[in-house]
């Protein structure tokens, strides 16, 4: 018997993205919608460090690295965004967040 | 041994990781929501070492676990946690449109995985000693991907320039 294989590891990252994409379409706190992206972004690093594992291929590790990177961005402008809502003493409800609309 | 050994920490691991994915979407608080998701990245670094990826496993827990994180902490301690149930007001059509665009989302994964890989992922690449660990993830950066390392440092900066300009004060007064 040898350890879990790499499908074991892609079957993970898919309920883990499942996870995600049901916090970001159920929740309207938007601190909790970015934490429900994190785990989405994570589920994906997943299934590339899996990949890399797979294919014996270092880049699917770089990519890995990267994706951390731009997560590591978009928390930063998110957080950002939610500061500035927050100053301008506007309710933290994705749903009522409807200036915008046409 | 060795591999129930193996077996074993991945269903800790992975069990550890779903379970704490799904805290994180249902406490009703961001703040438990945030340590939920603290143990989600921790349990993710185990599999990552299972995987044979040692950097990326450092850089998780350090940039994540560490960094992210307590920034998301931080604002949360910030704007205060509003108490939020996923359930407040019972299952609305908006919670049962989720939980089956979700569940769709899952099913069209798992075909496209099954059907484009379909028993290919049994036997696993040999890797020697090298791969995974820093010298060999900085070689390919360097080499293969020069390109991608040197846009992901402008995307950085661009995001602490936009970080700033979001956050601070002087804007708003400007307006």
């Amino acid at each position: 018997m040898k350890g879990p294989d790499v499908s074991w590891y892609v079957t993970l990252s898919a309920f883990l993205f499942a996870v995600g994409a049901l916090g970001v379409l159920l929740r309207r706190n938007p601190l909790i919608v970015l934490l429900s992206l994190e785990i989405m972004l994570n589920s994906a690093n997943l299934a590339l460090i899996g990949f890399a594992r797979q294919l014996g291929d270092t880049s699917g590790q770089v990519f890995a690295l990267a994706v951390m990177a731009v997560a590591a961005s978009e928390v930063v402008v998110g957080l950002g965004l939610i500061v500035a809502l927050n100053r301008g003493r506007i309710a933290l409800d994705v749903d009522r967040l409807n200036t915008l609309r046409g | 041994m060795g591999n129930v050994l193996v077996w074993a920490v991945w269903v800790v691991a992975a069990f550890g990781c779903l379970g704490s994915g799904i805290a994180v979407i249902s406490f009703s608080n961001p703040f438990f929501s945030a340590l939920a998701l603290i143990g989600n990245l921790a349990s993710l670094a185990v599999l990552y070492l299972l995987l044979a990826a040692e950097f990326v496993t450092a850089a998780q827990v350090l940039v994540y676990a560490g960094a992210v994180m307590v920034m998301f902490l931080f604002v949360i301690a910030y704007v205060g946690g509003r108490a939020d149930p996923p359930f407040e007001r019972g299952p609305s059509w908006q919670a049962i449109a989720a939980v089956v665009a979700a569940g769709a989302i899952l099913v069209d994964i798992v075909i496209a995985i099954g059907l484009t890989t379909g028993g290919r992922l049994e036997d696993e690449a040999a890797v020697e000693e090298p791969f995974g660990g820093p010298a060999e993830v900085g070689r390919v950066f360097l080499t293969d991907h020069l390109l991608a390392f040197e846009i992901t440092s402008i995307v950085l900066l661009v995001a602490a320039v936009g970080g700033v300009i979001l956050g601070s004060e002087r804007t708003r007064k400007a307006e």
